[in-house]
C-alpha cells in the first residue's frame, strides 16, 4: 500500500467526521422530529391507556409485537451476515461489515423497546425483572418470553462488542486527525492503540473468536423468537419448521435493509469508491437465494396445513388465502418472491438501483409477513367465542411507522462519530488486491538484504 | 535520548530495518513495530502470535454455563411454579438459558482478554508517531544505551525510503 491510497482512504472515510454540513442537521432535525412525535404518541398511550390502540381481546398482539419481530429479524443484517463472512474470509466484505454490524445494534435496541411499549403501565416495568422481593416474583425458566430476554441481551452485548472492537484502530485514526476536544476524545475511545504486531494479533483472534459464538448466538434469538408463535396453542402456529423458518426470514430481511443502508451511505457520503457495485451485487445474490429459500419454507408451512385439513388451521388458512387478509398476503408473495426472483435473477437487473428497488420490496414484504403471522391466527383461534377482529389505530400506526426513522436517526448519528467503513480492513484488503504476495518468503525470513 | 526510530513507507523496507536491528545486536524485545494495518505477510508481523485468548473464551463460557446452571436451579427449586406437568427442574427449556450465558461467557471474557493483554501498555512502552496511520511503518528502539545510538541510525537509515527520527 502506498502512502497515498492509506491518506486517502484516511481522508475519504473520517471526512463525514471532521466536516458537517447543513445537510445533516437538516436529516438530524427532520428524523428527530418524526421519533419525538412517535414519543408524545407513546406519552399518550400511557397517558389514556392502552384503549386508544387497537389491542383488544382476542387480538392482543397488533402491531407492536409485529414491530418487535421485525426489528429482531433486521437485526441479523449484521452480526450474522459480518461474522459468517468473516469466517469464509471473503475478501469483499471489507467496506460491508460496519455498516451491518451497526444495523443489528440498533435494531436489536429499537425491538427491544415494544414489549416496554406494549406495556399499559411502562413506569412499572421494573416489576418484570426478576429479582428477591417481597413480590416473590421469579422467572419460570420454561417460558419462551424468558429465554427471549436472555437470548436477545446476549445477541446484544455480543453485538455492541463486535461492533466495537473493531472500531479501536479507526478511532485511533481519527485521533491522529483531529485536534482539540474532538481529538481528546478519540484517545481515550482508542485505548491506546498504538499498531503493534501484538495488537493486530490479539484483535484478529477476537474477531475470530466472537464471530465463532455470535453466529450460534444470532441463529438462537429468531429460533427463541419463534418459539414464542410456535409452543402456544394457536392455529398455524404450532409448527416445527417455524424456527429455520423465522432465522431464513430474518436473514432475507436483514440483507435488505443492508442493502438499502449501503445504498444510502454511498450517495449521502459520496462513498462510491469504496461501496461498489460489486458489493451490491454480491448481496443481491445472496438475496435472491434467500427469496428462493424463504418460498420454500412458505411453500412447506402452506402445504402441510392445507393436506391435514384441520378446520380451525384451515380457517386462519382460507383468511389469509382468499378472504379479508387476502390482498395483504398476496402483496407478501409479490414482494418476498416475484420481485427480488425477478430483479436478482436476472443479471441485467442486478444492478445498484435493482437491489435498492428488491430489497425495498423486501422490507415491506417481511414486515407483512410477521403481521400476518400474527393477527390472522390470534383472530380465529379454536373456539367460535374468541374469533375477533384487530383495527389497528393511529398511535400504533405513528410508533411502529417512526421506528423506521428512529432507525434512520440512529444511523446518521453513528456516521457522524465514528467511521462508517473499517479503515484498517479496508487497507488490509486494499493491500491484498494491489499486491499478490511478496516474495516474504524467500528474502524476508530474518535475512539482512545486502 | 527517549527514543529512535525509523518511517518507512512499505513492508519490505521495514523487514529490512528489523533485520538490520536484529543484525545490529539489539534484543528482539526491545525493538518496536507499529503499523497501520495487519502485516502478518511479514515475518516481524507475525511476532507475539502466540495468545491465550482461546482459553480465556473457554473458561469465560464454562462460568456462563455454571452460571446459567446455578440461576435456573436456584430460582426453580427455590420457588417451584408447576408449568403444564413440567419437572421443577426441566433440562430441556434450561439448556437454552446455559447456552445463551455460554456463549455471553465466551464472548465478555474475549473482549476482556483483549483490553487485558494487549491495550494496557507494557513497561511504558509509548513510542508512537502519528504517520503511522498514513501508512508508514514504523521500526525503532526505545531507551536505547547511548553506546548502541549510532549502530541504531545506521540500521535505521540503511532500507529504501527510510526516515529517521528521534526523540
Amino acid at each position: 500500500m502506498t502512502d497515498l491510497t492509506s491518506t486517502r482512504i484516511n481522508n475519504d472515510l473520517t471526512r463525514p467526521l471532521l466536516q458537517t454540513s447543513w445537510r445533516f442537521y437538516a436529516l438530524a432535525a427532520a428524523l428527530g422530529s418524526i421519533v419525538l412525535t412517535a414519543l408524545v404518541a407513546w406519552m399518550s398511550q400511557a397517558y389514556y391507556g392502552f384503549g386508544v390502540t387497537g389491542i383488544r381481546w382476542p387480538v392482543y398482539w397488533g402491531f407492536y409485537v409485529t414491530s418487535f419481530v421485525f426489528w429482531i429479524g433486521i437485526s441479523h443484517a449484521g452480526t450474522l451476515i459480518s461474522a459468517i463472512l468473516r469466517l469464509v474470509n471473503a475478501g469483499w466484505r471489507r467496506p460491508v461489515t460496519r455498516c451491518a454490524e451497526v444495523i443489528t445494534v440498533f435494531a436489536l435496541m429499537i425491538g427491544a423497546m415494544f414489549p416496554i411499549i406494549h406495556l399499559g403501565r411502562p413506569w412499572l416495568a421494573f416489576w418484570l425483572v426478576p429479582y428477591p422481593s417481597e413480590r416473590m416474583i421469579w422467572p419460570n425458566f420454561r417460558s419462551p418470553l424468558v429465554w427471549d430476554f436472555f437470548a436477545i441481551n446476549t445477541y446484544l452485548i455480543g453485538s455492541v462488542l463486535f461492533l466495537l472492537l473493531p472500531m479501536i484502530p479507526d478511532f485511533a485514526v481519527v485521533r491522529d486527525h483531529s485536534k482539540g476536544l474532538r481529538h481528546r476524545m478519540y484517545r481515550v475511545l482508542a485505548l491506546g492503540w498504538r499498531g503493534t504486531p501484538k495488537q493486530w494479533h490479539r484483535l484478529e483472534t477476537a474477531m475470530q473468536i466472537m464471530a465463532i459464538a455470535i453466529i450460534p448466538v444470532a441463529v438462537s434469538v429468531h429460533t427463541i423468537v419463534s418459539f414464542d408463535f410456535s409452543m402456544a396453542p394457536v392455529p398455524m402456529w404450532q409448527s416445527t419448521i417455524f424456527g429455520p423458518y423465522f432465522v431464513a426470514g430474518a436473514i432475507f430481511s436483514g440483507i435488505a435493509a443492508l442493502i438499502l443502508a449501503m445504498a444510502a451511505l454511498r450517495r449521502f457520503l459520496q462513498l462510491q469508491a469504496y461501496l461498489q457495485p460489486l458489493h451490491f451485487d454480491n448481496l443481491g445474490k445472496l438475496l435472491l437465494l434467500m427469496a428462493l429459500l424463504w418460498g420454500y419454507f412458505v411453500f412447506n408451512e402452506r402445504l402441510v396445513v392445507y393436506y391435514g385439513n384441520e378446520p380451525a388451521e384451515m380457517a386462519v388458512f382460507w383468511r389469509t388465502q382468499r378472504e379479508s387478509f387476502a390482498p395483504l398476503y398476496w402483496t407478501m408473495v409479490v414482494c418476498n418472491f416475484a420481485v427480488p426472483l425477478v430483479l436478482m435473477g436476472i443479471r441485467r437487473f442486478r444492478t445498484i438501483a435493482g437491489c435498492v428497488v428488491a430489497s425495498f420490496a423486501v422490507v415491506v414484504g417481511m414486515w407483512l409477513e410477521r403481521f400476518l403471522i400474527i393477527v390472522p391466527s390470534l383472530g380465529a383461534k379454536y373456539l367460535p367465542y374468541t374469533f375477533g377482529i384487530y383495527r389497528p389505530q393511529p398511535v400504533e400506526m405513528i410508533i411502529a411507522g417512526a421506528t423506521f426513522a428512529a432507525m434512520a436517526f440512529l444511523y446518521v448519528l453513528f456516521a457522524k462519530v465514528v467511521p462508517i467503513i473499517s479503515i484498517w480492513e479496508l487497507k488490509a484488503g486494499e493491500h491484498v488486491s494491489r499486491e499478490s504476495r511478496p516474495s516474504v518468503e524467500e528474502s524476508h525470513l530474518g535475512q539482512v538484504q545486502p | 535520548m527517549k527514543a529512535v526510530y525509523g518511517l518507512y513507507p512499505d513492508g519490505h523496507a521495514a523487514q529490512q530495518a528489523v533485520n538490520r536491528l536484529r543484525a545490529a545486536g539489539i534484543p528482539e524485545p526491545d525493538i518496536t513495530i507499529l503499523s497501520a494495518r495487519p502485516m502478518e505477510e511479514y515475518e516481524f508481523g507475525r511476532r507475539d502470535k502466540g495468545t491465550w485468548m482461546w482459553w480465556f473464551a473457554c473458561l469465560g463460557g464454562a462460568l456462563g454455563m455454571s452460571a446459567g446452571y446455578g440461576l435456573s436451579w436456584l430460582t426453580e427449586t427455590s420457588w417451584p411454579i408447576d408449568v403444564g406437568g413440567l419437572p421443577i427442574f426441566a433440562w430441556w427449556p434450561n439448556l437454552i438459558i446455559m447456552f445463551e450465558l455460554t456463549m455471553l461467557g465466551a464472548i465478555v471474557a474475549t473482549a476482556a482478554a483483549l483490553i487485558a493483554s494487549a491495550l494496557v501498555p507494557s513497561r511504558g512502552r509509548t513510542l508512537y508517531d502519528s504517520e503511522v496511520t498514513d501508512g508508514q511503518i514504523l521500526v525503532g528502539v526505545e531507551n536505547p544505551g547511548e553506546a548502541a545510538v549510532h549502530d541504531i541510525e545506521v540500521a535505521l537509515s540503511a532500507p529504501p525510503g527510510a526516515r529517521v527520527k528521534s526523540r
